[in-house]
């Protein structure tokens, strides 16, 4: 990583930036949970919500601390598959949780 | 022959070992956590209505925690940034920053754990629940013999699923007291550890788990700020290499915590 | 070559960490015996340490399967010379020097854990890897030396507290090697416990281990050395070792939550309701023993892959070099590989059609497996033809890989049935599996392993193993192992169960005349002869055990490369020292330019300089 030529401030610049958005979302996060959206027994659209945000929170801190924006094709081929695995695993299990032969009630 | 590759990057793939090396391990730690929050995700789903407890947690705590994680990430990145551009000094005070923040995290960590630990539903002869922290046990409790009493500071309910929503307005509501519990009138009594139920269960799970992996990093951090630094002076490049390795895992760490506040404490 | 090598002090890395960095202050101190065996960071005493580890650990679980299958056999009689040792090191579960029940289940959990995670993964994946790899590539070592030795450590602890489970109150695991939740979790011992602690270790090492040789084979290739040129061995086990990353950490997973439900007193796996023994356990409830399921065949059936890769990556470098002639279908070996190994996490759930599960997801999960076979079917296909108009070369290595063909091929066809949900429902759990999966792993992978033994004894040691008992150790496994599996397809067709201590005696007493359903005598009479077959077929391992040691300081001396390969693995001193290559090796020639249409020799090693051969070809397709 010594392409380019760096300063420390151009990183504590950076820093601020990023600190200063995890106070956002972390606020507006918690402001979510708080907020009555939906009905108070179904959690489904808050969590949702929720789990928006803290999908940007973590695309900073990937993104910018893990400066993974600039990273070499390698890692992405590797990630790329690490999700879709991933994926597979929670949906299939998902799909074969919730898929059961007719005249039965649930696992 | 000499390993090559392990300073400088490969031509074809832009990177050095160590780097594809933690990155390769930070795939399989996704799988981990992944099979992990699949599970969360399962359990919950599979819960009858109103079986998943919510604001059991307490988020100012969680909150503290989140920021503080964040900060120690941000100190990791400087760290990287300060060895990058040869300022050892400025290394040395941000990581020394990150090995406290750390060490803060953990400290808050046990707190809530030891929160939980105190914390007792005690099912009553007569059919209600006393549910709170315990204050003391008289030094002849035993529940086996049926001697003594137990103090708690919390109150009493009529069913268990006034338990459950700790946000509803009722619960927000509840006056907290101390009570004298004899043994005699206790059916059963157990505190909010793992066995609990499954919330608690996946609760000190994930967050042990992840508290491992912040033990594991703030070890190595610490070697690398302490002893391993030695490195700096005869191979600053290797040595920042190691800085920027440790810091992707690190990160990984915040990143895990990411979510875990979120499902843990605020849904 | 043999004087450059003196230039570079051995064990260099072997210092703790932070000396690792100054070396060549020319400290020339003689490695010691724990430096040089126990806590060396060179790839190839760490294969060797493996595949010792792993055959040690193979001929144990053999040895509890011929336990087990003379309890079969002999319901309750007392084993022959072993019963008194049994039961003066076990105790209560071995009274009288016969298996109970109990001790049965326990056997057959840990045969299972033992021959997979102990056994083959280890000496397949990570001491042919170990050793044979960075060979392969030109590279001086694995990239992370240390971590691959941290990688053996962890799995030798592994292997330690599994052994240990034996002697603990209540002996070992009982659950199947695939320890289903909530039976794992209600069997009154602590040998669940120590599984789930000792898998934990085992999956660390094979995940650093993973993670090593993907880092080596990605970064570590020498110059030349492009990805179409690597042996198709080097891509196996990269296809493995990816396998191994992804797959593992699930099971990971499952285990911890395992071992809370064990330890803590959780109940991850434990359904609400649950009654032990008539009694309502005194466990909150509210988990699902199916999600256990699902996370241990998300990796479970990848294991089957990472099982049979490396396999099958050691009969193609035994075949190209017996038939002499470039391998048959290089690039579509490469693509079918990497097919398999991806489409390996997309079909486990075809473990699970008698969970009831639904129509739908078990017609995608009947779908990928039929699609699986396909690369499969590529895989052996190609091994097949390169046979076609090759010049053979028999001896032992080739013999074993020959015998691979066709047993893989047995294997492999047999689990077609069990990939379609209507035949699975009736052949799952019994005896057909058992047969079906060690056509795979016995007389298939085994048998790879051995020709993988053979082939690159000369290059560890500098000597060949002997032919004549290498081919009487070939023919006599091959006939007993095909008499101890094929009978177990027919047990198993007439409804016998597997996982039966008694081998189905209640079940076939409890018949009532003319029920279509009792097991016929004929069933119950082949435990005898599997049983028969299945001791001779220990006794054929002598010869090989005798031979292995033998060899290593009495057999035939030869060369560098006495097979005339054309790998780099060949292309280096015999043994390799420390740093493996004098010179970093140019490659300029593809993996298997055998017989050369203009070159000097029948072989072209791959670092030949390249104005050998006019016309520098890429194997041939």
């Amino acid at each position: 990583m010594s392409e380019q030529p760096v300063s420390l401030n151009s990183y504590i610049r950076l820093c601020g930036v990023v600190f200063v958005v995890v106070l956002c979302t972390t606020a507006s996060m918690i402001a979510t949970s708080y907020a009555h959206i939906g009905s108070s027994n179904d959690w489904t659209l808050k969590v949702a919500l929720i789990l928006a945000i803290a999908v940007v929170n973590a695309f900073l801190v990937a993104g910018y601390l893990m400066h993974l924006l600039s990273e070499k094709k390698l890692v992405y081929t590797v990630l790329i598959f690490t999700v879709f695995f991933f994926i597979g695993l929670v949906g299939l299990t998902m799909w074969a949780m919730n898929d059961f032969p007719p005249g039965t009630a649930s696992h | 022959m000499e390993i090559p590759y392990t300073v400088q990057n490969r031509p074809d793939t832009g990177l050095y070992n160590a780097k594809l090396g933690i990155w390769l391990f930070l795939a399989s730690e996704v799988m981990l956590f992944g099979g992990l929050f699949s599970a969360y995700i399962l359990l919950r789903v599979s819960q009858p209505p109103g079986g998943w407890p919510h604001g059991w947690l307490d988020v100012r705590l969680g909150t503290v925690n989140t920021l503080l994680l964040a900060l120690s990430a941000i100190t990791t990145l400087l760290a990287w940034a300060a060895c990058k551009v040869r300022e050892f000094g400025k290394f040395k005070f941000f990581h020394a920053c990150t090995i406290l923040l750390a060490l803060t995290f953990l400290g808050i960590k046990s707190y809530e754990y030891h929160d939980k630990w105190i914390h007792y539903e005690i099912q009553l002869a007569n059919g209600k629940i006393a549910d709170g922290h315990l204050i003391e046990k008289s030094a002849d409790f035993d529940l086996a013999k049926i001697t003594g009493t137990v103090t708690l500071h919390g109150r009493e309910v009529e069913n268990h699923v006034e338990l459950m929503d700790l946000r509803s307005p009722a619960a927000q509501s509840a006056k907290l007291d101390e009570m004298t519990i004899p043994a005699s009138d206790i059916k059963k009594m157990e505190n909010y550890g793992p066995r609990h139920n499954t919330f608690t269960a996946i609760y000190f799970t994930l967050t042990g788990l992840h508290a491992l992996h912040i033990f594991g990093g703030t070890l190595v951090i610490f070697y690398l700020w302490g002893p391993g630094s030695k490195l700096y002076k005869t191979d600053p490049e290797r040595f920042t290499n190691r800085i920027e390795v440790s810091g992707l895992f690190w990160h990984f760490v915040d990143l895990v915590w990411i979510f875990l506040f979120p499902v843990l404490y605020l849904t | 070559m043999e004087t450059t090598v003196q230039q570079f002090p051995p064990f260099r890395e072997t210092p703790a960490h932070p000396g690792h960095d100054d070396h060549g202050h020319g400290e020339h101190h003689e490695p010691n015996f724990w430096q040089k065996y126990i806590f060396s960071t060179d790839h190839k005493v760490i294969g060797i340490q493996y595949g010792f580890m792993a055959l040690c650990f193979m001929l144990f679980g053999f040895f509890l399967m011929l336990l087990m299958r003379w309890q079969i056999a002999h319901p309750q009689m007392p084993v022959p010379f072993f019963g008194p040792i049994l039961e003066k090191i076990l105790g209560q579960p071995a009274a009288g020097g016969a298996i109970s029940p109990e001790l049965y289940n326990s056997f057959g959990a840990m045969h299972g854990t033992i021959m997979v995670f102990l056994g083959v993964v280890p000496l397949a994946f990570a001491a042919f890897g170990n050793y044979v790899v960075p060979l392969m590539i030109g590279a001086p070592d694995m990239t992370f030396p240390r971590i691959n030795m941290a990688s053996f450590h962890a799995f030798f602890l592994g292997g330690i507290v599994m052994l240990v489970s034996f002697f603990i109150p209540g002996g070992a695991a009982q659950a199947g090697w695939t320890s289903y939740s909530p039976l794992a979790t209600t069997i009154p011992t602590n040998g669940q416990a120590f599984w789930l602690v000792g898998m934990v270790l085992l999956i660390t090492s094979s995940l650093l281990g993973a993670v090593n040789f993907i880092a080596t084979i990605i970064q570590l290739r020498a110059p030349g050395m492009t990805w179409m040129r690597l042996p198709w061995f080097v891509w196996a086990q990269f296809v493995t070792a990816f396998i191994l990353l992804l797959a593992f950490p699930p099971l990971e997973a499952a285990g911890v939550l395992q071992l809370m439900d064990n330890v803590a007193g959780t109940s991850f796996f434990l359904p609400t309701g649950l009654a032990v023994g008539g009694q309502l356990a005194d466990r909150s409830g509210g988990g699902s023993p199916l999600l256990w399921q699902h996370l241990f065949w998300f990796l479970g059936h990848p294991e089957v892959y990472v099982l049979i890769l490396p396999a099958m990556g050691i009969v193609i470098e035994v075949i190209a070099n017996n038939t002499r002639k470039p391998i048959w279908g290089y690039k579509s070996l490469v693509y079918s590989v990497l097919g398999v190994g991806f489409l390996s996490f997309i079909v486990w759930a075809h473990h699970m059609y008698l969970t009831g599960m639904g129509q739908k997801i078990a017609t995608f999960f009947q779908a990928t497996t039929m699609m699986i076979s396909v690369p499969s079917v590529i895989i052996l296909t190609c091994m097949f033809l390169s046979l076609w108009g090759g010049a053979i070369r028999i001896n032992t290595p080739m013999l074993f890989a020959l015998g691979f063909l066709p047993m893989f091929g047995i294997g492999g066809l047999t689990g077609l049935p069990l990939g379609l949900a209507a035949c699975d429902l009736y052949l799952h759990d019994t005896y057909y599996i058992i047969a079906h999966f060690h056509y795979v792993v016995a007389p298939g992978t085994i048998f790879a392993l051995f020709a993988g033994v053979y082939f690159w004894f000369p290059k560890m040691t500098g000597r060949k193993m002997n032919e004549f008992w290498g081919r009487v150790h070939f023919w006599c496994s091959f006939a007993f192992m095909n008499i101890v599996f094929m009978p177990m397809f027919v047990q198993g067709i007439k409804g016998m169960l597997r996982r039966m201590s008694d081998g189905g005696i209640n079940y076939s007493a409890a018949r009532v005349p003319n029920a279509i359903d009792a097991l016929p005598g004929t069933a119950m009479q082949m435990n005898g002869v599997i049983l028969w077959a299945a001791i001779c077929l220990g006794i054929a391992q002598i010869p090989f055990i005798i031979n292995l040691f033998w060899s290593i300081s009495h057999g035939e001396k030869v060369g560098t490369n006495p097979w005339r390969a054309t790998t780099l693995d060949w292309q280096t001193p015999t043994p390799p020292p420390h740093g493996n290559f004098a010179h970093e090796p140019q490659v300029t020639h593809g993996p298997y330019e055998y017989s050369m249409p203009g070159a000097a020799e029948d072989f072209t090693p791959q670092d030949a300089p390249a104005d050998k051969t006019a016309t520098a070809p890429q194997p041939a397709h």
